[in-house]
């Protein structure tokens, strides 16, 4: 009977079945359904301080919190926004909720922002959260991307923590005179290599370049993306970056940075952590912002923002707002930051004390602009196919063109 | 006075023949209907048109067929896909020969088949895992070995040349575990009397395999070569639990450019997704068709 099963499986495999995970979100008066992806130890904490903090204000609203695996939500959040919606549901900002916009999913929350003052205090998370003029949901939390570098080794080889391209590329030859690799990644994820991207195409192009590139306006084909790409090559050729990244994820690119075979590493702020779990300490990890490319050229960061939304199908809008409303306080998101380790997006919250916090506060509040991350600015189906393109660079830095002539396929596609 | 029986009773008895047998399909018939043959109607449907499974399905004919042709991605994962389907087909040798190196009576002959079989029963996922800490490079066995012969590393998964080949032997430990334990139930059968025949007019060895034992063993060949070609066209958690396809696409295979295209994070298309599913669907139907037809023609025989 085993052929028999096996055709039956090959058949289901063929047509796409879709399964709803259906659960119980029944709205009672006074109940908000919320619904998020924080397993992790702080951001779990983080949300059950936030939710103790709301029903303590608000005690006469209960919330009911579904907590979803981080990849799973992904795909779950899709189910629920159509059939059985939540009062709250977390998401990001910037493109990477267009198309719950875009098909009428989310409630316009203009109001929220207006009767709390948010347009000041969130301000600088505005732009993000905006599409056709309107606001789509609330902030929380943001955290800085840059170089993590390891200072001991840095003051070893007598290098000062570069500031321009040509200091950076100084730094990276000495380091690999000395048989230290300048710079650890993990690619298999396609992630970090987003990064990457973003931050050569920031400082090469600018700000609002980069918004085109992302929002699909210009070609992939440019001369000014190839000249990201140079840019970018005159680290991979003379092999600045670790071998065999795309065999590992981000955090086994770690050991390389706690072993010394590696002495930078470009990522967010939560990998600080594993870091220190791997057993650096505070004066072993410098912070230093992306050197400059193209003198003169306003900085701009990246600096990803987690979200808050309310459904458009959601049963009890009245207190999903309030709920939102607490989230944007000062008080709400200094507490929750605490926790999470990272920076509150409301500017009269307080940052919670630690270096790198401290630096990325400093580099973001005098930041330009602030980029969402190529995998949110830009729409998934671009920024997958971007993504592996620059994974391939990073092996075979010579099939430039050809890369990137798949990209502006996949760009007029995409965009149309 | 016996009553005369109800209408309905009436028309029972006078089918039941014929009703009954259809009675007990019926329940199967409906899950057939509702978990295969309407999903594959619908996949076609959607195969039409351009959708995000979120707004209104939008007519596109045959648009999407038209993208796949042009899409470098549908041509890497034909490739990979023929490259499987061969390379799994070395699981049948294999587990004969398995197979045969267990059929014997020795102290604890059973604790040695269960090991073999082991591989068949923890999970794709596993292996996948298990193997991809075998290729990963700095600390894993294989390149540690790759090191010592040759003095310098290579990443399986990570390089273009070797990634399908590195997933194909991890997808071969479990397969050649299940072609074994087809073909040690096949031994089980074997007519002792037909290999003694054989053995007095002098046959051995080789010889004895190939002429006595193997066409008895017909039957379990060709259920092993139906389970290994399908597994092989539907070699998905290997490649997803492995690489999600990297490095950049060259270890894609068409399960799961599918998956990818309609269901993942960076996806959403379930029209092109869709498309793709009816490409696999037909080149199954190929094999299938194939299998059928043989089965069928031997049931005909016996």
């Amino acid at each position: 009977m085993t052929f028999i099963k096996q055709l039956a499986g090959l058949h289901k495999l063929a047509g796409l079945a879709f399964s709803a995970a259906l659960m119980s979100t029944s709205a009672f008066g006074g109940e908000i359904i919320l619904n998020s992806d924080q397993t992790d130890p702080a951001p779990k904490q983080a949300m059950e301080e936030l939710i103790a903090g709301f029903e303590e204000v608000h005690p006469d609203i209960s919330v009911k919190w579904n907590n979803f695996d981080h990849e799973g939500y992904k795909s779950a959040i899709r189910n629920f926004l159509t059939a059985e919606t939540p009062d709250v549901a977390a998401w990001y900002a910037g493109n990477r909720m267009a198309p719950f916009v875009n098909a009428g999913l989310f409630e316009d929350v203009s109001d929220v922002w207006e009767d709390n003052g948010l347009n000041d205090q969130l301000k600088s998370a505005a732009a993000s959260m905006t599409i056709d003029g309107k606001k789509w949901g609330v902030p929380y939390t943001y955290y800085q991307w840059g170089i993590y570098y390891r200072k001991d080794i840095f003051a070893e080889q007598g290098i000062t923590p570069p500031k321009t391209w040509d200091e950076l590329l100084a730094a990276c030859a000495k380091l690999q005179e000395a048989g230290v690799t300048p710079f650890t990644i993990g690619s298999k994820a396609l992630w970090p290599t987003a990064g990457w991207f973003d931050y050569l195409d920031l400082r090469v192009n600018g700000y609002e370049f980069h918004m085109d590139l992302t929002s699909g306006k210009i070609p992939y084909t440019d001369e000014r993306v190839k000249a990201v790409f140079d840019k970018w090559a005159e680290l991979v050729e003379p092999g600045y970056f670790v071998a065999n990244h795309a065999a590992i994820d981000w955090q086994d690119a770690i050991p390389h940075l706690v072993q010394g075979k590696a002495a930078m590493y470009l990522m967010g702020n939560f990998a600080v952590a594993t870091m220190k779990d791997g057993g650096l300490t505070d004066e072993q990890i410098g912070f230093l912002q992306f050197p400059e490319i193209t003198p003169g050229l306003p900085m701009a960061e990246e600096a990803p923002t987690d979200t808050f939304h309310i459904p458009s199908g959601a049963k009890n809008k009245e207190d999903a707002k309030k709920f939102l409303a607490y989230l944007a306080s000062p008080e709400a998101q200094t507490r929750m930051n605490k926790t999470l380790g990272q920076l509150p997006v409301n500017s009269q919250s307080e940052t919670p004390e630690d270096p790198y916090l401290d630096a990325g506060f400093h580099m973001l509040s005098n930041a330009y602009a602030l980029a969402q991350f190529y995998d949110r600015d830009a729409p998934a189906a671009m920024a997958k196919a971007g993504m592996e393109g620059f994974q391939e660079f990073m092996v075979k830095p010579d099939k430039a063109d050809a890369i990137l002539k798949r990209l502006e396929k996949v760009r007029a596609r995409v965009y149309k | 006075m016996i009553p005369a029986p109800a209408p309905s009773l009436a028309l029972w008895k006078k089918h039941k023949g014929t009703l009954t047998p259809w009675l007990f399909l019926l329940p199967g018939l409906l899950m057939f209907a509702i978990y295969v043959l309407i999903p594959i109607v619908q996949s076609i449907w959607i195969s039409f048109h351009e959708w995000d499974g979120l707004g209104d399905k939008a007519w596109i004919g045959l648009g999407n067929y038209i993208e796949l042709l042009d899409d470098d991605t549908f041509y890497t994962s034909l490739k990979n896909n023929f490259l499987w389907l061969v390379l799994y087909l070395l699981a049948i040798p294999g587990g004969l020969a398995v197979a045969l190196f267990l059929n014997q009576n020795v102290m604890g002959i059973r604790l040695y088949k269960s090991l073999f079989f082991f591989p068949f029963v923890i999970s794709q996922v596993v292996v996948g895992l298990m193997f991809t800490w075998f290729y990963a490079p700095d600390f894993g066995l294989f390149s540690a070995l790759i090191e010592k012969l040759t003095g310098q590393q290579i990443a399986i998964l990570a390089d273009e040349r070797f990634v399908t080949y590195g997933i194909i032997v991890a997808g071969l430990w479990p397969q050649t575990a299940y072609c074994m334990i087809l073909y040690l139930t096949g031994l089980n059968n074997i007519n002792p009397e037909q290999v003694e025949a054989a053995r007095m007019d002098g046959a051995k060895g080789l010889k004895l395999l190939w002429h006595v034992i193997l066409p008895q063993l017909a039957p379990a060949s060709f259920i092993a070569l139906v389970v290994t070609v399908i597994g092989s066209l539907r070699s998905f958690d290997l490649v997803s639990i492995m690489t999600a396809g990297g490095p950049y696409g060259s270890s894609q295979i068409l399960s799961y450019f599918m998956y990818e295209q309609a269901l993942s994070e960076y996806g959403y298309r379930m029209g092109y997704g869709a498309a793709i599913a009816v490409v696999l669907f037909l080149i199954m139907m190929v094999f299938i068709t194939l299998f059928i037809v043989r089965m069928l023609s031997q049931e005909r025989n016996s």
